[in-house]
């Protein structure tokens, strides 16, 4: 890929900011459009970008398979968990009310870290499956583009 | 501090959280375990809710503090509590079973993937059981029909077909879960609710009618793809053929039950007298295609050499008996459906793991195999035969329980035809169990095969399943109790 130097520089140049941007829809996902689900895909076309341009290999040591066994079910265990720890304080499950002081607090809490949850799993499942299905040929070699 | 209250919720939300703790225990003894654990705390879950709904009436739960119509609702009646009932127990019994079977049947390193679906998969019946959220029932469809399609599929070391038979499956599966929410939209373009009972409530005040009955015929055709009535049973019998012993066991137990529910929840719960399509639709659909079912299954089970194969047509048959009953829209007719949903579930789950504990030795369950089998594997035998008795209809089993409502519900509209078929497919299963039994006791065994009997940890929930075979076919009191409650809490909405 040595010859592709335009692409390597544009994606080297966007990548942190599609991550960053992954962030912004992430967290001010409960004032405008947004949230776990959008923001978890723009995060893991991050890493597909990169793996595109710079080959499979090279995106597992940046972030490697074994991670995704566990940021997988992490996620879901971070928005099942937000349910169950309402549960716990006296609330139903999922009853972000009784998570902070107050009931808007609350609702502002658990909002956010279930969103963060779903970011979570989206994230690994976007990953899992480019790195399943990338996994399964070998990468592409400059004679065939 | 967890109090009784949040039971309906905890019910489904132990194994859902407990699916990806276990997909990282890498030590399958381990992951076995845990497994085990969920499925007995989600059955003595289920026990505590049925025993509370039957002394007190329907527990609500509202998700996240939000009432009933805008928020998800939980709600246990004695119609999803005795399902609920049904796939824990069956679970519960079946993981013991499991774990040599899976074994002797599934390479090692896939062993913990394999109960986190399991997990996955109980999670998802039980949460199609227990809500009352249209559009929440379709999620829990989803986790548990991909959950199935990955068990099936674990078959495949044994047999490569397995992967064939999971990917019908998986097409047919998602015809029927499209077609099910498309209904479901088409209900919530409607009366602008998602709420189960809401929506039967806004269903008799709408003067638009066109849009419900389109939405009763997808989720109606929906649902008998999933429930594998007769002619839309084609992907069972590969699936249930080529999945691993203790999967089959466990999804002919439950699965199709689940739907069945569901075909009697949306019928009489949301439609009702809110569609005028249900008396058709019982009549000139239900109960033909379930007589249809009831003979094309057992005579297609006549003719299969693979055991497994066998009892896979004859599910599709005894599925006919559960969908007749429903035809019938009476409260005896319910009756006999959710009786044989809880007695189905005995008999075939026996039946499937007695099938198991075979496969354990012989590696396989052709019946030119099996010759002379039960002298040399005698309890795992005697366990197949009082199953298969119980699949007949035996007086003292579970299965005479079943027929006998199912007839009686027949005889109350003076149907004598339709106990004259009843008979008649009832002698089919004959045939076919004497095949078994003619092969594995009057033939000799060939010579040079020593057989030991099947494992321990294998016979005994095998036998415990047989045993409640013939507790509830001797004392019914319980399941014609639940199940009387459970029809006229379904029909009694309607009339």
């Amino acid at each position: 890929m040595r010859h592709h130097l335009i692409l390597r520089v544009v994606s080297k140049l966007l990548i942190p900011f599609i991550l960053l941007y992954a962030l912004y829809v992430q967290f001010h996902g409960d004032y405008g459009p947004g949230g776990g689900f959008q923001a978890g895909v723009i995060f893991g076309a991050a890493f597909v970008l990169y793996a595109l341009i710079y080959g499979v290999e090279t995106a597992q040591k940046a972030f490697p398979a074994s991670w995704l066994a566990i940021l997988v079910p992490l996620g879901l265990l971070i928005f099942g968990g937000t349910g169950v720890a309402s549960l716990l304080l006296g609330g139903t499950y999922l009853d972000y009310d009784v998570l902070a002081a107050t009931p808007t607090g609350g609702q502002h809490l658990g909002i956010i870290v279930v969103e963060f949850g779903v970011g979570v799993t989206v994230t690994g499942v976007i990953i899992a499956i480019f790195f399943a299905y990338a996994g399964r040929t070998d990468d592409i070699q400059d004679d065939d583009w | 501090m967890i109090a009784a209250e949040h039971l309906p919720v905890l019910q489904v939300v132990g194994p859902l959280l407990a699916a990806p703790i276990c997909s990282v225990l890498r030590i399958r003894n381990l992951a076995w375990f845990f497994t085990l654990i969920v499925s007995v705390g989600a059955f003595l879950c289920s026990l505590l809710l049925l025993q509370t709904v039957m002394e007190s009436g329907p527990i609500s739960y509202e998700l996240g503090g939000w009432m009933a119509p805008l928020g998800i609702e939980y709600r246990v009646d004695a119609s999803n509590g005795i399902v609920l009932l049904i796939i824990s127990g069956i679970s519960s019994v079946v993981l013991p079973f499991a774990k040599r079977s899976f074994e002797a049947e599934v390479p090692e390193k896939l062993h913990s993937l394999l109960y986190t679906a399991y997990i996955l998969c109980l999670t998802g019946l039980l949460g199609i059981t227990a809500t009352a959220d249209a559009f929440n029932v379709f999620v829990f469809l989803e986790i548990s029909s991909l959950s199935t399609y990955v068990l099936v599929a674990a078959g495949s070391s044994i047999d490569r077909r397995a992967l064939t038979a999971a990917y019908n499956y998986l097409i047919l599966g998602t015809i029927g879960a499209t077609f099910f929410v498309i209904g479901i939209g088409l209900l919530y373009m409607a009366t602008g609710s998602l709420n189960m009972a809401d929506i039967a409530v806004r269903l008799g005040t709408i003067a638009e009618i066109r849009t419900v009955d389109v939405a009763f015929a997808f989720i109606v055709v929906g649902l008998a793809l999933k429930l594998a009535l007769f002619p839309l049973h084609t992907w069972l019998p590969n699936a249930y053929t080529h999945a691993p012993s203790a999967v089959t066991a466990f999804l002919a137990a439950t699965a199709t039950k689940a739907a069945v529910y569901l075909m009697l929840r949306f019928s009489f719960t949301v439609f009702g007298t809110g569609s005028g399509l249900l008396a058709p639709m019982a009549g000139t659909v239900g109960i033909p295609l379930a007589l249809a079912g009831m003979f094309a299954g057992s005579i297609a089970a006549i003719y299969q050499y693979n055991l497994k194969r066998m009892l896979a047509y004859s599910s599709v048959a005894q599925i006919g008996y559960m969908v007749l009953g429903f035809g019938l829209l009476s409260v005896t007719g319910v009756m006999a459906t959710t009786l044989h949903l809880f007695n189905h579930a005995l008999m075939k789950g026996a039946l499937f793991m007695a099938l198991g504990c075979v496969f354990v030795r012989i590696r396989s369950v052709h019946i030119a195999d099996l010759s002379g089998i039960g002298r040399q594997m005698p309890w795992t035998m005697a366990a197949f035969v009082i199953g298969g008795l119980s699949l007949i209809g035996v007086p003292m089993t579970v299965g005479f329980i079943s027929k006998w409502y199912l007839i009686s519900a027949a005889l109350e509209q003076e149907a004598w035809w339709l106990v004259a078929l009843i008979v008649a497919s009832s002698l089919l299963a004959v045939i076919y169990i004497w095949r078994v039994i003619e092969a594995a006791y009057l033939k000799a065994p060939p010579p040079g095969r020593a057989v030991a009997e099947a494992p321990l940890s294998m016979l005994i929930p095998t036998w415990v399943l047989v045993g409640a075979n013939i507790y509830f076919g001797v004392d019914a009191d319980f399941t014609v109790s639940v199940a009387r409650a459970a029809a006229e809490g379904l029909v009694g909405v309607m009339q």
